[in-house]
């Protein structure tokens, strides 16, 4: 089970979170305008990476805050938290 | 009588004599015994029959890696199957059956397999019963029967279990010599430390031995280290605590027996503890097993690991044999030989080597032992019991094949192939191990977390290198996680001379391994050499598809025992070395643990949460019986006079439609959501123009996910300029709220809008029917509920028969309708208010089962009943709601090829042709009823009800292309009888043109 901190409120076991999935991709900013194949890559495709991954997790159990985290794949070690701000997997400086 | 017992030693109380069954005979041990050194006291050899050629089986270990002693052990409901005789605690009354062999161990019907031995090789039960494929189930049925690895009881476990989470610095695995070390100078240093140890005491391989540590006696040592770690309150001991399982980020599991060791009448409180620990710093230090040696007939009773009968001689004071036999490949196999000499044994050592010994040997000659070496045991005399061995000439050549000269007499064999370091919480962890040329085993490589392998399960084996590995190992711990340990002096011991082991792992034999008899690798499994050799003829080359062709390593010993001389055999077959055969994957549990200690206290109602309304308890007193709607519980129908279902639900239905219904809605997913750009946000996750809405507008909404398919629905109203009220379905609220979320906090950081879930602040009060309005004037409401003042979709706020509530006009029966959303703190005496006034009305509660006959009948879907994942609004026929002015969530996808397909499945209404069958939900549909199988289909019933009111069934269905369909059949595919034709309608059978709502 995963040890992962939440940027507000610190360590927590893996139960307390959710999962969302890869992190920076970014919706279209005009879906319209997309041809099938493009939109398609936006919907579904995901880079599954071996190795670094960053990804998105919800503190569901705790302060609901989503955030970043970049977790090997393999190894499953977590390099750290991030917060976003400014659209998806945008790291906070 | 205990014809085996020594007179005097061991660790066992002789003034408190326990008495215990075993297969029904009454037997006789003493405190501090197990049940194997129990039975082997009282001379019982034979303890359970192999898994598939029935041989009788003894004794052959004493802890983990015990193969053949899995017994069921208690009575009844407190039952607990498949335990190693070897761990469990001796306790009075204590009822043990072996679990393998019917009617019983000694006398058993299957034995008459071991004839056919040649028959049952690798491979033999996929081979044999893989034809006909339709027998399979009975060939399976006949194989479980007679497998027989113990039967759960059938009671349900009146035991408690408990589940309990900690933290600490340094966990340490294992109280043997190493970890005590490592557990003392960390717990000194001021680390919070657990030590767990699988036995009742500390001490480990050390209990019992005639060490000495410094100026102390062994258990003069281990009694002063438990002495000052319990004085230490940084430290916690754990006995009788099996480390099974290391998981992701240093988090591991321990299985702690709390009462398994008492009479059962003595028990109390909590049986068995899972500890569920987050450590900083982990010292493995869980020792190593002993490894058999493949010769002839090695797994008759009598045959045990060497250091095993070191163990049941000193700890437990018994003698598993008068004349024995110890046959080695290494030196630690010697101090057997001198236990069992002081034991008054007659011994003699075979040893594989040339060498011999180191200056064990000298000690042995000492103790008048006799010792041939370069010789071998090739194979064992005797059926039920060892009555002999023989034994040849070896010069260390490898071929299969050695003329046995001598023949021994004994009545034990005491054996001993090396070590294998203890690699399983290494291995699952993430570590890698590596093959050790000199110490003839694997090793722990490089650690993936933090942990530390310590002593023997490090690949040391001498008291000295445990200790100074124990106390390095935690030193270095405690210090990582910040505490700094004063240096300790390494007390001295004897360190010996060791000769090295010698690579023996199959030993040769009078005749190849398929003619001579059989040479196991795994006990538990029946897996011999020739099986591994047979494997590879037929072509298996990977480890991985061996094991699972030839069932090494995969009883519920895990392959403890074999799994190493397996794949060196398996080595040895394909001309590789063992390195590079590979070792295989270790994974919890190290030993099996109980589903009890799993499941913990989530039995029974703490199995889940539930969630009641605030009128719950009136519905349960109303006799309603209750549905579970997620955690919800929900009346689900509320049956008077000893009404079934039915007749309750036409009732409830008629009432509703005729005059007066009232219902518990509380369930209502309600989100409040508000904020400068709240309109912004909503347009972009509704479907629908939500800017348009005017404040005091209800609008029904639904939700796409970006793929397009429906997320949720529900009434969502404009109770300010930037203030919604959100509602979603009871199943979908977490989820629906999580979802807005991700997107505001992900997506749209720039948007200021918050949402705060409702759904438990506020309750729902559904009153429903063509008196609704009457009803709730008569209660008295401060405002005016008329057609024109409170029109259809309009929300006001209002005081009802004196209490501040929210009033909604809506409706998801067709009727007039009213829903008053008050505080849950209220919501009760509202309910009973309503109740009374609407008594001259024949006000009729109702619950999930009318709800949802009410709705289909005006064609209201229900999300994840009329839809899944694949629906979208287009499918529903709810174009309307499609904004086409905006872009909103899902929007883009609508377009996508796949969604405009005409062909697509459709939301239609479906008519029973006899006017009376009610289709089960889930109704596969098909054009053609005779077409030859498999038959395609053409759709399926999402939703199916008697209506009272129509007086006929009604059916919602997903039908290919349906809305074009309509007035033409399908056909109703139900087992056992024949298909039924059906017509397509429209999905609203009921008031079409909606008019009674409007009223
Ligand atoms: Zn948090």
């Amino acid at each position: 089970m995963l040890l992962i901190e939440c940027p507000w409120c610190g360590e927590r076991a893996e139960t307390e979170f959710s999962y969302g999935g890869e992190a920076g991709i970014a919706r279209p900013a005009d879906p319209d305008a997309l041809g099938d194949a493009e939109w398609a890559d936006y919907l579904f495709n995901r880079s599954n990476p071996r190795g670094a991954h960053r990804e998105l997790w919800n503190h569901a159990q705790g302060c609901r805050r989503w955030f970043g985290v970049e977790r090997d794949t393999v190894t499953y070690r977590i390099s750290g938290s991030f917060r976003l701000s400014g659209g998806v997997g945008k790291r906070e400086d | 009588m205990q014809p085996q017992r020594l007179p005097a030693g061991g660790r066992i109380d002789r003034s408190k004599p326990i008495s215990f069954r075993f297969d029904g005979r009454k037997l006789e041990g003493y405190a501090g015994d197990t049940l194997a050194s129990a039975l082997l006291a009282n001379g019982v050899s034979i303890v359970g029959r192999s898994f598939k050629l029935r041989r009788p089986r003894g004794i052959v270990g004493s802890g983990a890696e015990e193969p053949n002693a899995i017994m069921q052990i208690g009575k009844g409901a407190h039952a607990q199957p498949n335990l190693r005789a070897t761990q469990v605690e001796l306790y009075n009354g204590l009822v043990a059956r072996t679990t393998k062999g019917w009617p019983g161990a000694r006398f058993d019907i299957g034995a008459i397999n071991d004839l056919f031995g040649k028959v049952f090789s690798a491979g033999f039960y996929y081979k044999t019963f893989m034809r006909p494929k339709s027998w399979w189930r009975l060939y399976e049925r006949i194989i479980r029967a007679s497998a027989g690895f113990g039967r759960a009881p059938t009671e349900k476990d009146p035991d408690r279990y408990e589940h309990r989470n900690a933290h600490c610095d340094v966990l340490v695995a294992g109280g043997g010599p190493a970890g005590l070390a490592a557990a003392l100078v960390a717990g000194q240093a001021g680390a919070r430390v657990i030590l767990a140890d699988a036995q009742n005491e500390f001490g480990g391989s050390l209990l019992g031995t005639k060490h000495s540590i410094g100026d102390a006696r062994a258990d003069e040592w281990i009694a002063r280290t438990v002495e000052q770690l319990a004085a230490l309150d940084n430290v916690t001991l754990l006995p009788r605590s099996t480390v099974f399982g290391y998981y992701d980020h240093n988090f591991l599991a321990i299985a702690e027996r709390c009462t398994d060791h008492l009479p059962e009448e003595e028990r109390t409180g909590v049986r068995q503890r899972l500890w569920r620990v987050r450590a900083k710093q982990v010292v493995l230090a869980q020792g190593a097993f002993e490894r058999p040696l493949a010769f002839c007939n090695n797994d008759r009773p009598g045959v045990m690991l060497a250091s095993a009968v070191s163990r049941y001689i000193r700890r437990y004071a018994v003698r598993p044999g008068k004349r024995a036999v110890v046959f080695t490949n290494n030196d630690s196999a010697y101090e057997t030989a001198i236990d069992l000499a002081e034991a008054g044994a007659a011994v003699v050592i075979v040893d594989s080597r040339m060498g011999g010994a180191g200056s064990v040997a000298e000690r042995a000659a000492n103790a008048g032992i006799s010792m041939l070496t370069g010789h071998i045991v090739t194979d064992v005399v005797g059926r039920r019991r060892v009555r002999g061995v023989r034994v040849a000439g070896w010069s260390g050549n490898p071929s299969y094949l050695v003329e046995s000269s001598i023949r021994i007499e004994c009545d034990l064999l005491a054996m001993s192939g090396g070590w294998s370091p203890a690699v399983h919480l290494h291995s699952q962890a993430g570590g890698s191990n590596e093959w050790d040329t000199d110490r003839l085993c694997f090793v722990p490589g490089a650690a993936t977390q933090a942990n530390v392998s310590a002593g023997a399960c490090n690949g040391m084996w001498s008291l000295r290198d445990c200790l100074r590995e124990g106390m390095e190992s935690g030193r270095a711990a405690a210090s990582r996680c910040g505490f700094d340990a004063a240096d300790v002096d390494l007390p001295t011991t004897r360190q010996g001379h060791d000769n090295p082991p010698q690579p023996l792992w199959r030993v040769p034999a009078d005749a190849e391994p398929e003619r001579c008899p059989k040479q196991f690798l795994d006990f538990q499994n029946d897996t011999s050499v020739a099986d591994i050799r047979l494997a590879v003829r037929e072509g298996y080359r990977n480890v991985e598809h061996v094991k699972r062709y030839t069932a090494l390593g995969f009883g519920t010993d895990q392959g403890k025992l074999g799994n190493i001389i397996g794949m060196a055999v398996l080595a040895e077959c394909l001309g590789k070395s063992i390195p590079e055969v590979g070792t295989t994957t270790f994974r919890p549990a190290f030993t099996p643990v109980s589903f009890g200690v799993g499941a913990g206290e989530n039995v029974g109602d703490l199995y889940d949460p539930v969630r009641k309304t605030a009128i719950h308890e009136w519905h349960v007193a109303a006799g309603a019986p209750m549905e579970n709607v997620g955690q919800w519980h929900r009346p689900w129908y509320f049956p008077r006079d000893g009404e079934d279902l039915h007749a309750a639900v036409a009732r409830e239905c008629l009432a509703a439609r005729q005059s007066l219904g009232i219902m518990d809605a509380s369930t209502l997913g309600k989100i409040d959501a508000r904020g400068r750009d709240v309109v912004e946000f909503l347009e972009r996750v509704y479907t629908h123009n939500v800017g348009k809405m005017k404040v005091g507008r209800c609008a029904y909404g639904i939700m796409l996910g970006e793929d397009g398919m429906v997320l949720d629905d529900g009434v969502m109203a404009r109770l300010g300029e930037e203030h919604f009220y959100l509602t979603t379905t009871t199943g979908g609220a977490a989820n629906v709220l999580a979802w807005l979320e991700s997107w505001l906090q992900t997506e749209w950081p720039e948007l200021e809008v918050f949402l705060t879930s409702l759904t438990d602040h506020f309750s729902t009060i559904a009153v429903v029917g063509p008196n609704s309005r009457k009803v709730l004037e008569k209660v008295g409401c401060s405002i005016d509920l008329g057609k024109d003042g409170f029109p259809f979709m309009t929300v006001k706020e209002a005081e009802l028969g004196g209490y501040p509530v929210q009033l909604f006009r809506v409706s998801f029966s067709g009727e007039l309708a009213f829903e008053i959303n008050i505080d849950s703190g209220y919501a009760l005496a509202m309910w009973e208010t309503v109740m009374a006034a609407g008594e001259e009305y024949g006000i009729t509660p109702y619950g999930t089962e009318s709800m949802h006959v009410l709705r289909a009948e005006k064609g209201f879907v229900i999300v994840g009943q009329d839809t899944d994942g694949s629906v979208t609004p287009v499918d529903l026929g709810m174009n309307w709601l499609l904004s086409k002015d905006k872009d909103y969530l899902g929007k883009r996808s609508l377009a996508r090829p796949d969604c405009v397909r005409s062909d697509r499945k459709q939301l239609v209404g479906l008519l029973s042709s006899d006017n009376s069958t009610v289709l089960p939900e889930g109704t596969q549909l098909v054009e053609v009823p005779d077409a030859p199988v498999p038959v395609p289909m053409c759709g399926h019933v999402t939703s199916s009800y008697m209506s009272a009111c129509l007086g006929h069934p009604i059916a919602l269905a997903l039908v290919a292309g349906g809305r074009v369909r309509k007035g033409e059949t399908v056909y109703a595919a139900m087992p056992g009888r024949e298909p039924l034709p059906v017509t397509i309608a429209a999905p609203v059978f009921y008031d079409p043109k909606g008019e009674r709502q409007h009223v």
